[in-house]
């Protein structure tokens, strides 16, 4: 397998974007990249995006198509990636195995997703999309509501209060104050979490992450084309990447409260990576609720299950913390427009590699993880990236 | 009329929703200026319960009972004023759910509340002419009542399943049966109304009392039978008044009434309601016990049966008896009945 | 969601009967019905009715419901353990959020889920109420 670069990265701001349409986040984000590799647009040989519902929310496909023609690049080599909200992460995938293929020198792997274009009882329609269109949503459950019943069955099984989970929101909104791309920048409480309308028993509101808009994207290249290209640093190295899946449905789960696509995901990435979790400098998880922030500190092997919030109190996952989580402030707070999350983790990890982040700078950050969750864990892509010196 | 072979009740079976509204409350939003209502209270069926649901639920009850596979029911009929669909049968979903597709006859029926007797006399028709061994006939509503209207005080929602067979299956045979049907408008709704009118007091005398009583009367004439040959008596319900004035004028004492008389607690439950009463009667009655049950529907006509138990009623068992859905009850308010009965408009 | 009649047919058999899969080489039984063994891998599956009742394994409140549920919310999604051990998403119905219990016991029913618009035909399927 040949190595695979991240020489540019570029993203817009999350936020309900009125007056952009979907095509128009995608160029904004694909020009920021392009212009940060400091490539020009006919490098580009191949386009990966990632988006979940443009169908459903804009009766749009063929994305890929569409957006070579906008970048004045039609000719090229361009799809759609799909899996759910991990859409990102699995473009990001699909881009990184076309270079270390060797078949492609340079290529674009981007994210999107336009949400506020619907009311948001279409949104809920969309998102459920996730899960078995027949034996699931048919019978009206919505994606917070299977959320909401992992919730439940881990508060009862390891006896973990709200008020405990709660505190990774909390910390997800202080650092997204740092963050001039994020969709909410102010600080919250837990009390401000607890005291929050219920969306479906037990999740409120400030448990889950927000409707938003935005588009991110990165340029990969080969070892070849960065010799043609005389470029030597601010480079970042992708060091693995993998894609697992879990069974579809809830119901099929031997156990509710473990993700077992992020432990599979893990270890084919680790041994790709060559190395084990403790070298990891930060990582950005996929905490669509914050339930599932926790369980990802478990299931990534940094607790024990049942255990994630006494991570979160001891100061662990701050951003000079044993192992810095979602410093952007996660989906959470930076957001989470479906099929672009998996692409601004991307951005946001390398970032902090370089030591560039628009964020809290971790400090000296060698290796950085990126965890994004397609359903409630049916996909899960895991991509590690390192910094060349 | 009889059939040529013996036909009886092979297995039946009842549905209430567990709702009920108090006549009090609906006095209250409507300032009826009185206490007097014409019943206690009514059952209301749930968001998600319409004709079809209870009619599942009371033949699922029918077929405990009859013990038979249910490929072996080869007629479905629903009687109805309230099916979920103008055009699209009822029938078909209950058959597909019970598994008693696809090798049978399936019929919606349209009498007013005399739906389900109707579907009744169908099928003993089918039965007792060997063209089918066993038929299902379902008497069920979810009757909606105008906002406001004496009506709304018992409109109410309830379904009864009866799988009827041959007379040496059944725990009651069907000996003989009379309709009186004639032309008279007492209640009626036109195509795309969503409720009903009806003549207010017209619906008494010229139609309830005219027509239950010859259809009773025409029935013990034909098969020389007195009142007194009756152990109990069951009469369409609307109200509490009607059937016992009814029983009065036919020379039926108050006790061979009351144990079929449902609407009180209940409300009326249009074309569920006789074979309701008919439900209560059998879960208390012994073998040779003779029943009269009198069915009416607007428009209008009655139906008249002769049933007597047999020994085979202790097939009947306490966990399906219609008493647990008269029992289990939840009071809920005007408001909360309004949605539930869609009297909201939401567009 | 785009509506579709002949899904809605397909699936009348499952959803009003309760019909799942067994696997006949190693017993397990699936809700959804499917062809393919998720434990053994064997194609060797028939369709069997499954357990009326079970109890409670976990369960929601969907207050921000689809458009086409609007009219039913606030109503409880329930994970239901059935007795015969296999795992169905329904709904419960009959009870109060404030009253459901994890580990209660429950029983199918037959009940309306939905109309497809407000013209549009209607899907039936079985929910779970409070077995006493």
């Amino acid at each position: 397998m040949n190595n695979v670069y991240i020489i540019g990265t570029g993203m817009t701001k999350i936020s309900e974007h009125w007056e952009k349409s979907l095509r128009q986040l995608l160029v904004e984000a694909a020009l920021k990249a392009v212009d940060n590799a400091l490539i020009s647009l006919k490098d580009i040989e191949g386009i990966f995006v990632g988006n979940m519902s443009s169908g459903y929310l804009q009766g749009q496909e063929h994305l890929g198509s569409l957006l070579a023609t906008w970048l004045g690049i039609p000719g090229v080599a361009a799809c759609k990636v799909e899996a759910a909200c991990a859409s990102g992460g699995v473009a990001f995938h699909q881009a990184v195995l076309s270079v270390a293929s060797g078949l492609y020198d340079c290529v674009l792997a981007i994210g999107v997703e336009k949400m506020s274009d619907v009311i948001t009882s279409d949104v809920t329609s969309a998102l459920i999309m996730a899960d078995d269109q027949e034996y699931v949503a048919g019978i009206g459950t919505t994606f917070v509501g299977l959320n909401a019943l992992v919730y439940r069955v881990y508060m009862e099984r390891y006896n973990v209060k709200q008020e405990d989970i709660a505190l990774f929101p909390v910390h997800c909104h202080k650092y997204a104050q740092y963050n001039p791309y994020a969709r909410f920048r102010n600080t919250i409480s837990v009390e401000d979490v607890l005291n929050s309308p219920l969306i479906a028993d037990p999740i409120r509101l400030l448990d889950s992450s927000p409707i938003g808009d935005g588009s991110a994207a990165a340029v990969l290249c080969s070892e070849n084309f960065l010799r043609k290209i005389g470029r030597r640093d601010e480079l970042v190295k992708v060091l693995a990447s993998s894609v697992a899946t879990d069974t579809f449905s809830l119901n099929d789960r031997d156990d509710l409260t473990t993700l077992y696509a992020s432990k599979i995901a893990l270890k084919k990435a680790s041994r790709m990576a060559n190395i084990d979790i403790n070298q990891i400098s930060l990582m950005e998880v996929h905490d669509a609720f914050s339930i599932l922030g926790v369980i990802h500190l478990e299931d990534l092997g940094f607790a024990e299950k049942g255990r994630g919030v006494n991570l979160i109190k001891e100061g662990q996952i701050e951003y000079d913390g044993k192992i810095p989580t979602n410093i952007s402030g996660g989906l959470k707070a930076r957001g989470h427009p479906i099929g672009a999350t998996g692409i601004y983790q991307i951005v946001e990890v390398s970032r902090q590699l370089l030591g560039k982040a628009d964020a809290k700078q971790v400090p000296d950050p060698t290796i950085g993880l990126a965890q994004n969750v397609g359903g409630v864990g049916g996909t899960i892509s895991i991509n590690i990236l390192g910094r060349v010196r | 009329m009889k059939p040529v072979n013996e036909v009886g009740i092979v297995g039946y079976g009842g549905y209430i929703p567990m709702y009920r509204i108090r006549d009090e409350e609906i006095g209250e939003i409507w300032s009826k200026g009185t206490k007097k209502f014409p019943i206690k209270e009514k059952s209301v069926p749930g968001l998600d319960e319409d004709v079809i649901t209870m009619s599942v639920e009371a033949s699922w009850q029918a077929l405990k009972v009859a013990q038979i596979d249910p490929k072996s029911i080869e007629a479905v009929f629903i009687g109805a004023e309230s099916h979920p669909y103008a055009v699209k049968p009822s029938a078909t979903v209950v058959a597909e759910a019970i598994g008693a597709t696809p090798k049978l006859i399936a019929v919606d029926m349209e009498f007013a509340c005399r739906a389900g007797s109707t579907a009744m006399q169908n099928i003993i028709g089918l039965v007792g002419s060997e063209m089918i061994k066993y038929g299902l006939a379902i008497g069920a509503d979810t009757a909606q009542g105008r906002p406001g209207d004496e009506l709304e005080y018992t409109a109410a929602a309830g379904a009864a399943a009866f799988i009827i067979g041959p007379g040496d299956e059944s725990l009651a045979i069907f000996e003989s049966t009379y309709s009186y049907v004639t032309d008279t408008p007492d209640f009626w709704r036109r195509e795309g109304e969503y409720y009903p009118r009806h003549g207010q007091r017209f619906t008494g005398e010229p139609a309830y009392f005219k027509h239950t009583i010859s259809a009773a009367r025409g029935l013990m004439e034909e098969s020389g039978l007195k009142p007194d040959d009756f152990d109990y008596v069951v009469f369409h319900q609307p109200n509490v008044k009607f059937p016992l004035r009814a029983g009065k004028i036919l020379g039926f004492s108050r006790e061979k009434i009351l144990p079929g008389l449902l609407s009180n607690i209940i409300g009326n439950t249009y074309a569920g309601a006789s074979l309701l009463g008919l439900i209560a009667v059998l879960d208390i009655a012994n073998p040779g016990d003779r029943i009269l049950m009198v069915s009416f529907g607007s428009g209008a006509g009655s139906d008249a049966f002769n049933i007597v138990v047999t020994d085979k009623i202790s097939r009947r068992s306490k966990k399906t008896s219609l008493s647990t859905y008269i029992e289990t009850k939840k009071y809920i308010n005007y408001a909360l009945y309004a949605k539930y009965r869609r009297k909201i408009r939401l567009r | 969601m785009v509506e579709s009649i002949p899904r809605v047919w397909r699936e009348r058999k499952y959803k009003y009967r309760l019909i799942g899969s067994k696997c006949n080489d190693c017993g397990k039984i699936f809700y959804p019905p499917r062809s393919v063994c998720l434990k053994c891998g064997s194609k060797n599956l028939v369709e069997v009715p499954l357990a009326r009742t079970g109890r409670v394994f976990s369960y929601t409140v969907i207050r921000s419901p689809p458009s086409e549920f609007t009219l039913y919310k606030p109503y409880i999604i329930a994970l239901i353990e059935l007795d015969d051990g296999v795992k169905i998403l329904s709904q419960l119905t009959d009870i109060e959020p404030k009253d459901v219990k994890i580990g209660m016991r429950v029983k199918a029913v037959f009940r309306k889920y939905k109309e497809q618009s407000e013209n549009g035909i209607i899907e039936y399927g079985i929910k779970f109420t409070p077995l006493k």
